[in-house]
């Protein structure tokens, strides 16, 4: 048992580690609330890479060459290398995957809701790559600095893939404009739907965040989602005057006074309904995920099961 | 569209910088196509049939296209996240084997490239892939059938990586130099599938009751379609004749000794299955499928026969 004095004085230490943006270590002193925050944001995101592999997986079957089938093979499947170091985080922290995938499957847990819209044609796998894994980058590279080790080294290396997987989704948009006026109005198709929820991937505006400022204050998260925003509309912004591409906002133009690009505002009553389980495919990606885990149990159970009569074959041999 | 305006860099934006810049190497797969064989010779060697070695190649690069296909519908679907990095990776190395296959084939012989529309920009290899009938498929019947439960896709694989590392481990011999190098290459990957694939059989066959019943249950769907591996097709003859490819005949003594060790360990005994018939005695290497094959190809197919002129 701790004292109330002794939790003072590691409530303190621990509050100074993270002023001086130090890294709080799976066997440091950390208050609760700390470790809960840290477990719900790193399983939300690493939900959102799982979850995300199905969007996009659906077009490896179909993709339209053997060079694209084998990078979009080699995307999703880094997908789900994010999971695993993710959810590795996550079990520093006392959390095992297989709990995190039962509170994903059963929606206790939330995952980006990017992954609630459909992909409806090759040019949304460039698109993703494009506008999605680039407003996650936004999102990510700050938090290559959070304050909890195991999240912010992994984050590391996620951000690194993500930035190939963005080159790649606007390498496959650049090569579509340049082939058929079929496949040059496909993409502009899937930038105007994509357009939108790439802009709530950065979460509610700042003053209907709730959990901005305590999570600001810990150094989980380093930005406000207003600040992340701005940042990814001025970036893409000149990407897309490269592609030949309208973004869909008749608000958007550039202010010289700011020295940033003033836009228009997301519909955040579909961004809210859309979290709340209304999307075009909320139920389907948890049904997929759910099949697949279930469907895999016995395999699980299979492979323990083999691990128990090999453990105790071996302890009968040196016994 | 308003003007180009950017912020002054913050060092951690780095991660998006250059993505204007045209600078190849920091892109995985290239900027664009670049033809696989690009500074190979690829120069038939002395007295092989172009159209022998071309058919040849497209035998081995179909069973590879066709068995990654189907490998890669497990993504996201796998036990877990492990086997979903597993199989993807597997289903990776089989496409690139059938990438520099198909480009081989269209290389030693230009005639068994499908046509497409006057300044059609799809490279040699989607040619192939996409723009052939199922009829025109040369692979073995064992790649096309669908995946079935993971027991299933363990035990395919199993069975194709064993055939295929033998044939592809005396094809790094072959007087062709780039059946040669794909071979070499291959086996590396190859001896890794059955590996894998190796372990699961034993762990399903030793694991719960239920692992033990689909993995017999598997072996007995799939018997039927092992034979049609070591059958001797005219092509095959007429290749390993020249001295570029190999009679899978030749194989079959090896195959069955690495086969019989994995059974054995599984504790399971060789199923009593007649093997599958062909149309008229037909089967895959002819051309002549199983139903499965049209369907899959139907998805696969789909987008780029919408696009032939497109580029991708």
């Amino acid at each position: 048992m701790t004292s109330a004095v002794d939790e003072a004085r590691l409530q303190a230490q621990f509050e100074a580690t993270v002023a001086h943006k130090d890294r709080i270590e799976p066997r440091d002193w950390m208050p609760e609330a700390y470790r809960k925050t840290v477990v719900r944001q790193v399983a939300q995101h690493a939900h959102s890479e799982i979850i995300g592999m199905q969007p996009e997986g659906d077009w490896i079957g179909r993709a339209p060459s053997l060079r694209r089938k084998a990078i979009l093979l080699a995307k999703v499947q880094d997908e789900a290398g994010h999971g695993l170091y993710l959810y590795s985080a996550t079990e520093t922290l006392g959390v095992s995957r297989d709990e995190l995938t039962e509170r994903l499957i059963t929606g206790a847990q939330k995952y980006s809701s990017i992954f609630n819209y459909p992909t409806l044609s090759y040019a949304d796998v460039g698109t993703i790559g494009w506008l999605v894994d680039g407003a996650a980058i936004c999102n990510q590279v700050p938090l290559c600095r959070t304050s909890y080790g195991p999240y912010g080294r992994a984050m590391i290396r996620i951000c690194k893939e993500e930035s190939f997987h963005q080159r790649q989704g606007y390498e496959l948009l650049m090569t579509m404009m340049r082939g058929t006026d079929e496949q040059r109005a496909m993409v502009q198709e899937s930038v105007d739907r994509f357009w939108w929820p790439s802009l709530m991937m950065f979460g509610p505006p700042d003053d209907a965040s709730p959990n901005t400022a305590q999570s600001m204050a810990w150094g989980i998260k380093t930005h406000t989602n207003d600040e992340l925003r701005q940042r990814f509309v001025d970036m893409t912004v000149p990407q897309a005057v490269a592609l030949w591409v309208t973004l869909p906002d008749p608000e958007l133009r550039w202010n010289e006074e700011r020295g940033a690009h003033d836009f228009g505002q997301p519909d955040w009553d579909e961004f809210w309904s859309v979290v709340k389980g209304d999307g075009p495919c909320n139920a389907q990606r948890i049904a997929h995920r759910k099949k697949a885990w279930d469907d895999g149990a016995w395999v699980r159970e299979a492979a323990m099961a083999f691990a128990d009569k090999q453990s105790s074959q071996s302890e009968e041999a040196t016994a | 569209m308003p003007d180009v305006h950017t912020h002054e860099e913050d060092p951690h934006d780095s991660a998006y910088a250059g993505l204007l810049v045209n600078d190849a190497h920091h892109w995985a797969f290239g900027t664009d196509f670049e033809d696989p064989l690009a500074g190979v010779d690829t120069t038939v060697p002395d007295g092989v049939d172009p159209a022998v070695l071309a058919a040849y190649c497209l035998m081995l690069g179909d069973d590879a296209l066709v068995l990654s296909q189907r490998i890669s519908e497990w993504c996201s679907r796998a036990p877990d996240l492990e086997e979903d990095i597993a199989l993807a990776n597997i289903a990776l190395d089989l496409l690139g084997q059938a990438r520099l296959l198909l480009a081989r084939a269209a290389a030693a012989d230009p005639a068994a490239v499908p046509a497409l529309p006057e300044g059609s920009p799809v490279p040699d290899e989607d040619r192939l892939a996409f723009f052939r009938d199922d009829t025109a498929f040369r692979n073995v019947r064992l790649a096309e059938v669908p995946n079935g439960d993971f027991a299933e896709t363990i035990t395919r694989l199993l069975l194709f990586s064993t055939w295929r590392l033998a044939l592809f481990e005396r094809l790094a011999g072959s007087r062709d130099a780039v059946v040669a190098a794909v071979a070499a290459k291959g086996a590396k990957e190859l001896a890794y599938h059955r590996d894998f694939a190796a372990r699961w059989f034993v762990t399903l066959a030793q694991g719960t009751d239920e692992s033990r019943r689909r993995a017999l249950d598997a072996l007995g769907a799939l018997w039927p379609l092992w034979p049609e591996l070591f059958e001797t097709h005219g092509v095959e003859r007429a290749a390993a004749e020249a001295g570029v490819g190999v009679d899978p005949a030749s194989v079959a003594a090896e195959v069955d000794v690495v086969l019989e060790q994995v059974l054995a360990a599984s504790a399971v005994e060789r199923p009593e299955a007649r093997p599958l018939a062909g149309a008229h005695g037909w089967k895959g290497r002819d051309g002549v499928h199983t139903e499965a094959l049209g369907g899959m190809l139907a998805e696969m197919q789909s987008v780029a026969r919408a696009h032939p002129r497109g580029q991708w």
